[in-house]
């Protein structure tokens, strides 16, 4: 258990997606403007990741793995079948989401057909095979992970918000100050890198 | 759809509108400082210049096929389906750029590894498909395709060429700049002209990317006022 706990907080601080990998760029930055709706797409993020992550972990182990269903190695289909599952999952909790939930669905509706190309999706299950994590730890990690990304989001809306009454010089006006903004945030996330972790067990 | 002006004209001439396809997207409108597009997969690989060599060569490969197959087939792509469509195209081309990395350059593979994989969801091949490639003729949307991937690379180029010279004091690994003899300016030798030089350690990190871009986008809306954000 103190493992899983461990994971959770690291991808969630220590490796933070978004703040440590930059992933998922795209949609930070362009959704980023309020906080109401970077509020839904981080929500949106965590839900997908978690429901990925372990479908992922059990492609890559029962499908493509030399000891899996079909004995060969398929390594090389790894790609295709990952896109694929995260762009059906989408497609399904969208469908889910949108029968039992409708409220839910409102709030997040424009949010969940965009995370398909969300690199922090892939990105997840990618690093999930490298780091060689089991299926209760690709729970953990993707829980956490997507927590992560939904903490800088967060962050990083509130501070647009507030420097919007700022006197920005013009050119940097909007996308420069997010990045630099991004990067600080970024520095300030390296000083968790010294949280010991062996602490929490 | 809608059909540019552009896609009217049919033939395989090389005139004034297929060299702007071309040009456009190197400064007026780039993937990164203008578009805000592949961001993601750029950031963590531009440490050093060769990984983003690779990098680049990979992207615009990319950009290239995967907007002329989806030109190609854009006619018999029902609508409703069209991302998986387009997201198995990219897939396909990001596996064979995953696995001729693998045979060619260990190394580069082994460097970028998740980040080549993560090609697919970079907004740029994506997006070109969507706002270009499903309207437009195959030749044309390969000019567009490789116009983007080269703007998206010449950025990336030039964030690893900041990041590891101030940070490591080298180019393609060639040393340059540092405090032994091994280097083509030796900074610790006596009365070094470049004695006061110490390497940069931020610059190798990864929030010194940002802040690199950000400079860039400074720089590139000081001198380009009309792209400046209006909000």
């Amino acid at each position: 258990m103190g493992e899983l706990i461990n994971i959770f907080i690291k991808s969630a601080f220590i490796e933070n997606l978004a703040l440590s990998y930059f992933l998922g760029m795209c949609s930070y930055l362009a959704v980023s403007k309020t906080v109401k709706t970077a509020f839904g797409l981080g929500l949106a993020v965590i839900f997908v990741l978690a429901i990925t992550m372990p479908i992922n972990w059990a492609i890559n182990t029962f499908l493509l793995g030399e000891g899996g269903l079909f004995s060969t190695d398929l390594t090389f289909l790894r790609l295709i079948l990952f896109i694929a599952v995260i762009a059906s999952m989408v497609q399904l909790v969208e469908m889910v989401v949108e029968k039992y939930s409708p409220s839910l669905y409102n709030s997040l509706g424009i949010f969940l057909p965009l995370i398909t190309v969300n690199c922090a999706i892939l990105g997840g299950s990618l690093f999930m095979v490298s780091k060689e994590y089991g299926f209760a730890e690709s729970v953990s990690f993707g829980l956490g992970g997507g927590f992560g990304w939904f903490l800088a989001i967060i962050a990083i809306a509130a501070i647009r918000e507030k420097i919007r009454y700022s006197a920005v010089p013009a050119p940097l006006r909007g996308l420069g100050m997010a990045f630099l903004l991004t990067g600080l945030m970024g520095l300030a996330f390296m000083s968790l890198m010294g949280i010991d972790l062996a602490a929490f067990n | 759809m809608a059909d540019t002006a552009v896609a009217k004209k049919q033939g395989m001439t090389f005139g004034k509108n297929e060299k702007k396809l071309l040009v456009d997207p190197l400064s007026t409108n780039n993937p990164i400082t203008v578009q805000v597009l592949g961001i993601c997969s750029a950031l963590a690989v531009t440490t050093g210049m060769k990984n983003s060599l690779v990098m680049a060569i990979a992207v615009v490969f990319v950009t290239m096929f995967s907007s002329l197959f989806t030109s190609l087939l854009r006619n018999s792509i029902p609508k409703q389906v069209r991302m998986i469509v387009q997201l198995v195209i990219i897939a396909t081309l990001v596996t064979i750029v995953e696995l001729t990395l693998k045979a060619v350059s260990y190394d580069s593979y082994k460097q970028l590894s998740v980040f080549i994989g993560l090609i697919i969801t970079n907004c740029i091949v994506m997006g070109r498909l969507e706002a270009f490639a499903m309207g437009n003729d195959p030749y044309r949307s390969t000019l567009d395709g490789i116009g983007n991937g080269i703007g998206y690379g010449i950025i990336l180029m030039a964030v690893a060429f900041v990041r590891e010279l101030f940070g490591k004091g080298e180019l393609f690994g060639a040393k340059i700049i540092g405090g032994s003899s091994e280097y083509m300016i030796n900074t610790a030798s006596e009365g070094s002209w470049m004695g006061w030089y110490q390497p940069n350690n931020l610059m190798i990190l990864f929030p010194a990317a940002m802040f690199v871009i950000a400079v860039m986008i400074w720089i590139h809306r000081a001198w380009r006022p009309d792209l400046v954000d209006v909000s």
